[in-house]
């Protein structure tokens, strides 16, 4: 039996929903983060599978710019993880919500 | 554009205070300069401005009606926005008014706190409002209509007086509200206008010849009639005008009432009816009641105010009111008393704060009934008042009654009955403005005013223009009037032109004409 | 000759201009007599342009109106005034018979009441002040009488209106003297509106608004009520500058300024100008007989009604206010009667005996320190000789007692009146009738009888000094004035009408004149009628007032108080305008129209802190709508794309 794009685009789609489950459930910011990267693989993920399946290299050349912004978007946000760490001593999302409304 | 003389001398006038602006600013970061130099710097701009707004006046040439000192370049090439700058007699007395009023502000209401900024925001202040006077390019004019209201907010915000942050934030976010409608309204006019002939300007004679629907038109004015009358203010769009005025400044109440005021009267005339003649005429029935309400309606609430600057405030809702009802009125003598009344009324209004202005730095109050018998401590102060609230009154001699005169007389002539109630206005003008008068100069002189001081020589050399122009405008106002006429003509046919109406004969042929017209009648 | 004419007005202007700028420093009484040095000039230019006018045939005075309008006119306009198109209003005199009538008296009385002032406010703290504005008021009323147009007419009208304003409150630091002044000019500024809306209208129908430009034309303003509209608007002006019914409450009030105000501008000059505006546009006057008969009724019951409040007031300037009124409202029944010619007559010689009148109870408060109160005067005959013997004249000429000059001005205008209405003069006889008693009554009580201001009052305040007579700047003016009073019936006697004001007016009235076609034997009945009526006045008030002060029955409450005319405005226009203005003020303009604004901004807020909820500020909170819009989409265009 041969792995088909169909077994590809399925991991995809559960990388993806652990990601945004994780998102959702999850307090701790680093975690948070580890489950935001998660779900960029899973997109990358899909967009090799389609390449391939299509034979458009367009879909590969774009998992870079992915990768390029996600690490990108990890220094800055990690940065910020860190500034409030020193600041509180937590990490925990729950207990940053000075944005309230 | 026929007339371009070598020197920019527009340009000039607009970037020059504005230069002056960011040179105090500059200037006064350095702690070591003394705020006296500022003041001297400050007003020595402003009089160089006046200076070249009277070379502007003398060098303009009479019985021309069409925009002089044109000047035209491309600011935005893509956008078809130009730097079109230019004069006709309509604009001209308003810049001089505007150039006159300035420096009269800057010196005779000093500010007691971080006077960098104050004199900043004033130059700022100058060079916008000339700029909206001089502009002929709809995108040039609506960037120099919002950029009054930055310094104006920080006028009144900063060196206000009690409820200063209220009224700022009113003022500000009102009259923003009215722009949004002018932006959107310039907007479409631009579009339909490239729709027409494939080209995208923002040139006022260019923007002329567009044609609009019946309805399109009528939503356009609109749009730009809401602008210029919160501008204004006419009623009843005034409400933030009380607390604005009073709040502010002396020298804030004096530009705002005497230069800024003027920018919405002035847009109606030079923007609604050069753009939307038809419009024009349809809503005159509805903007003339407006008038004529917004004249009995502010002089009454006049007559019940106790605050010296919130009973200028709401008499000058009245004039706005003469002025509205002269422009629409579109006969020659309404349309040209109403821009004279406006030049008159700039006087006029600032003089009046200014005094009261002076009157509070003794008193520390405008409430009438502390004031009580000023005209035996300070009798100077006194006079200049009368002359001043005469010629509100509208008293013949004065300005006042040479603009309010040609105003009612010429709307008679289409719109009697507007004209009769508002005739009426000048009853309370007296009423109000006397009792004023009666209580704070007349009577005896109690102890908490009798060491008021009389006005200083600086002072009486301050206010002696202003009483200067008052009285020389009432007697002698053909100068003027010659300048204004012709663009008014102007304005006019091209309103007739566009609407197939026609004022009456008598406007402009005199007894020839009301002889002709008998005859013809019968 | 006639250029001296341009010498009137500027005269007064120049003194009005030099005091202003040097009145303070040179102080009293120089100032007075720059003043009064100014206004002589512009007397014996008056005089001097007179001549030249008379010395014309009567054909080219009327050429003097025409070519000072026409084209020929450079030499009459000073400057163009207002010029925008269609309305083209010259700064120009017009010189006829009429405006050098009018300008002779008012610079002669101007002139001897300025040298009275001289005198009368010595050692006043504002005394160059006074001056200033004296000379300021002469300057306006020579530009009312004398310019071409109704416009520059009204400049005058409302110069010499502030200058009265200012005269009124001239002691501003009395509160009554404050009010009294800005109701004078507020009632003046009611009758102003009828004078614009008039001038409006005028030139709304003719194109221009120059007497003789408009009267050539005055056929376009037939038809359609324009020229009766003109006519009661133009009254409507003239009520409020001459107190007439219904704005004629001013005046009394008027009385608080200084004597010689009241005197020159509130008796000789600026009160008529009511009535020279109604004179100088008779033509007008003759298109509209309705106008004509409210014009004739009105002034006949002001005249009456005037009479009865003078009847009995105490104060001896109100009273003769009263009595100025009822003069004038003569003057407006002559006009409506269309007996211009005699409305004139009576103007000037009231100027000369009313003018008398004030100055000499001017200088009986003077003698009596600041007594006003005429029951606290009496037997003054004794002290004040100068007084008493020109205001003796001055009282027999007003009372129309022959042959002093009331009685043939007043004769004229019944004359004219029995000719046109009976009513109406049954009515003026009774005035007449009225007049004669209430003047006694004032002479009575002021020269005769015991001297109360010996004894202390009854309010307690304490006996006066011995009066003293004033000196002579003030007692010359009264001796010119009193000649004049009785013998200024000389201009226009009854069988002399050739040579007399009559024809000197042609000119200007025209065959518009009211010929009263009576035959002698009436006219000779009429006089006699008159002449009785003065007398038994007189020997009535003589019976009444000679002994007596105290006679309540005769001087009833609503009388006194001016048949409640103020206290009718109060309640019907005064206080609602109050509640009125306050309402507005308080509830319309704060609740309703700011209600709107500030509710806008309110309703803007109470939804932003509605909505700002959904801000809860925890990211899972977010992401979880992030999460339901994904599906949301998806599941709109799965939908989509399988239906």
């Amino acid at each position: 039996m041969s792995i088909g794009p169909a077994w590809y685009l399925g991991l995809a789609a559960v990388l993806f929903a652990i990601g945004a489950i994780g998102v959702l459930v999850r307090r701790n910011v680093l975690v948070m983060f580890m489950c935001i990267e998660l779900m960029l693989n899973a997109a990358n993920l899909t967009f090799v599978t389609f390449s391939r399946v299509l034979g458009d290299i367009g879909g590969q050349s774009l998992v870079f710019f992915v990768l390029v912004v996600a690490a990108a978007e990890v220094v800055v946000g990690l940065g910020i993880v860190v500034a409030i760490f020193r600041r509180r001593k937590s990490t925990t999302a729950d207990d940053l919500h000075v944005l309230k409304g | 554009m026929s007339h371009s003389p070598g020197f920019p001398y527009l340009t000039f006038l607009v970037l020059f205070p504005a230069g002056g602006a960011a040179a105090v600013a500059i200037l006064g970061a350095f702690s070591q300069v003394r705020r006296v130099v500022l003041e001297g710097l400050a007003i020595a701009v402003s009089v160089v401005v006046l200076g070249f707004a009277i070379g502007v006046a003398v060098l303009f040439r009479t019985g021309d009606a069409g925009y002089q000192f044109g000047s035209n370049h491309v600011w935005a090439q893509g956008l078809g926005i130009h730097w079109q700058l230019g004069t006709d007699g309509i604009s001209l007395f308003l810049v001089l008014m505007a150039a006159v009023l300035f420096p009269i502000a800057l010196a005779g209401a000093r500010t007691r706190a971080d006077a960098r900024s104050f004199l900043a925001w004033m130059l700022l202040l100058e060079a916008a409002c000339i700029g909206s006077f001089l502009s002929l390019d709809l995108i040039l004019f609506f960037f120099f209509f919002e950029l009054t209201l930055v310094p104006s907010y920080f006028l009144i915000s900063g060196w206000g007086h009690a409820r200063r942050a209220y009224a700022a934030v009113k003022f500000f976010l009102y009259t923003f509200v009215g722009s949004a409608f002018l932006l959107v309204g310039i907007l479409v006019v631009a579009f339909l206008h490239q729709h027409q002939t494939g080209v995208l300007t923002f040139s006022l004679p260019a923007l002329m010849h567009t044609h609009f629907s019946s309805t399109t038109e009528i939503l356009l004015f609109v749009a730009f009639t809401a602008a210029f009358a919160i501008k204004a203010p006419l009623f009843p769009f005034h409400t933030w005008s009380p607390d604005a005025y009073a709040e502010a400044p002396t020298g804030g109440s004096m530009v705002l009432s005497g230069v800024l005021a003027k920018l919405g009267t002035y847009g109606i005339l030079r923007f609604d009816l050069n753009l939307f003649p038809q419009a024009t005429v349809d809503f005159v029935p509805i903007i003339l009641t407006l008038a004529v309400i917004g004249i009995i309606y502010g002089a009454i609430v006049a007559c019940a105010q106790r605050d010296l600057k919130r009973l200028v405030a709401y008499s000058s809702l009245a004039q706005m009111g003469f002025i509205a009802l002269g422009t629409f009125a579109l006969t020659t003598q309404s349309v040209t008393g109403g821009v004279l009344l406006m030049l008159n009324h700039g006087l006029v209004t600032a003089a009046l704060f200014l005094l009261i202005g002076w009157i509070y730095e003794r008193r520390q109050t405008w409430q009438v009934t502390e004031l009580r018998g000023l005209q035996s401590p300070a009798p100077v102060m006194a006079a200049a008042f009368t002359v001043v609230m005469l010629a509100s009154i509208g008293l013949p001699g004065l300005n006042g009654f040479v603009s309010e005169f040609l105003v009612l007389s010429g709307t008679f002539l289409t719109h009697r009955w507007w004209a009769v109630v508002a005739t009426a206005g000048v009853v309370f003008a007296a009423l109000y403005l006397l009792w004023a008068y009666q209580q704070v100069f007349h009577g005896r002189v109690d102890l908490a005013n009798a060491g008021t001081r009389d006005l200083s020589m600086a002072e009486r050399l301050v206010i002696a223009p202003l009483i200067l122009a008052i009285v020389f405008l009432g007697i002698y106002p053909k100068p003027v009037l010659d300048r204004i006429t012709p663009s008014v003509n102007r304005l006019i046919a091209q309103v007739e032109s566009s609407t197939h109406t026609q004022q009456p004969v008598v406007a402009r042929a005199g007894v020839a004409g009301a002889t002709a017209a008998a005859k013809g009648g019968k | 000759m006639l250029h001296a004419a341009f010498l009137m007005p500027l005269l007064p202007l120049a003194g009005f201009v030099v005091l202003l700028a040097v009145g303070r420093r040179v102080g009293d009484p120089w100032a007075g007599w720059i003043g009064t040095v100014a206004v002589a000039g512009s007397f014996a230019a008056a005089c001097v342009t007179l001549i030249g006018l008379v010395h014309q045939p009567a054909t080219a005075r009327e050429l003097t109106c025409s070519v000072s309008c026409g084209t020929g006119a450079a030499s009459h306009a000073f400057f163009t005034w207002i010029p925008v198109g269609g309305l083209q209003v010259k700064a120009a005199i017009l010189l006829d018979p009429l405006s050098m009538t009018m300008c002779v008296f008012v610079t002669g009385v101007s002139m001897l009441i300025h040298l009275y002032s001289i005198g009368y406010m010595q050692r006043d703290r504002d005394y160059s002040k006074f001056f200033v504005y004296l000379n300021l008021f002469v300057f306006s009323m020579l530009v009312l009488v004398l310019a071409n147009n109704f416009l520059v007419t009204f400049v005058g009208w409302e110069g010499v209106g502030v200058c009265s304003y200012w005269l009124v409150s001239f002691w501003f630091h009395r509160d009554s003297a404050a009010s009294a002044g800005k109701k004078a000019f507020i009632y003046n500024r009611v009758g102003d509106v009828g004078f614009l809306i008039a001038v409006f209208l005028i030139f709304s129908k003719t194109g221009t608004l120059t007497y003789l430009e408009v009267f050539a034309h005055r056929h376009l303003l037939a038809g359609g009520g324009a020229a009766t509209a003109a006519v009661l608007l133009l009254f409507l002006a003239a009520t409020g500058k001459s107190a007439q019914i219904p704005l004629f409450n001013w005046l009394p009030d008027a009385m608080e300024g200084p004597t010689p105000v009241s005197a020159l501008i509130h008796a000789a000059t600026m009160v008529t100008a009511g009535v020279y505006l109604l004179c100088r546009a008779n033509p007008l006057l003759a298109m509209s007989s309705a106008g004509m008969w409210v014009i004739a009724v009105i002034g006949g019951v002001t005249a009456f009604v005037a009479a009865t409040i003078a009847c009995t007031q105490q104060d001896i300037k109100k009273g003769l206010a009263f009595s100025t009124v009822s003069q004038i409202g003569y003057m407006v029944l002559a006009v409506g009667t269309g007996a211009y010619v005699a409305a004139i007559f009576l103007m000037v010689a009231h100027a000369f005996y009313k003018g008398l009148l004030f100055l000499g109870a001017g200088s009986v408060i003077h003698g009596l320190e600041d007594e006003q109160d005429m029951k606290r005067m009496g037997a003054l005959r004794r002290w004040m000789p100068w007084t008493f013997g020109t205001f003796l004249f001055a009282w027999l000429a007003i009372a129309a007692v022959p042959p002093f000059s009331g009685f043939w001005a007043k004769g004229d205008i019944l004359s004219n009146v029995y000719a046109k209405n009976l009513p109406l003069y049954a009515l003026a006889l009774l005035t007449a009738f009225l007049t004669a008693y209430y003047m006694s009554r004032i002479f009575y009580l002021t020269f005769t009888g015991k001297a109360r201001w010996q004894e202390p009052a009854p309010d307690g305040s304490p006996a006066h000094h011995k009066p003293h007579e004033s000196p002579w700047v003030m007692r010359l003016p009264l001796v010119v004035l009193a000649f004049c009073a009785v013998f200024a019936g000389l201009i226009d006697l009854p069988w002399a009408h050739s040579v007399s004001l009559a024809a000197w007016l042609d000119p200007v009235f025209g065959n518009r004149l009211f010929d009263s076609h009576q035959s002698a034997s009436v006219q000779i009945a009429l006089a006699v009628a008159d002449g009785v009526v003065a007398v038994a006045a007189l020997l009535v008030a003589w019976g009444l007032w000679r002994r007596r002060v105290d006679r309540p029955e005769l001087e009833p409450d609503f009388l006194q108080r001016v048949w409640y005319w103020d206290n009718l405005y109060d309640a019907v226009i005064g206080r609602p305008g109050q509640v009125m203005a306050r309402t507005f003020a308080t509830v319309v303009d704060a609740r309703v129209i700011d209600g709107a604004v500030n509710g806008t901004a309110a309703l803007v807020r109470s939804t932003a802190a509605r909505v700002r909820r959904l801000q809860t500020g925890f990211v899972r909170n977010y992401v979880l709508g992030v999460a339901l819009g994904l599906v949301a989409i998806l599941v709109f265009m799965v939908s989509r794309s399988w239906s």
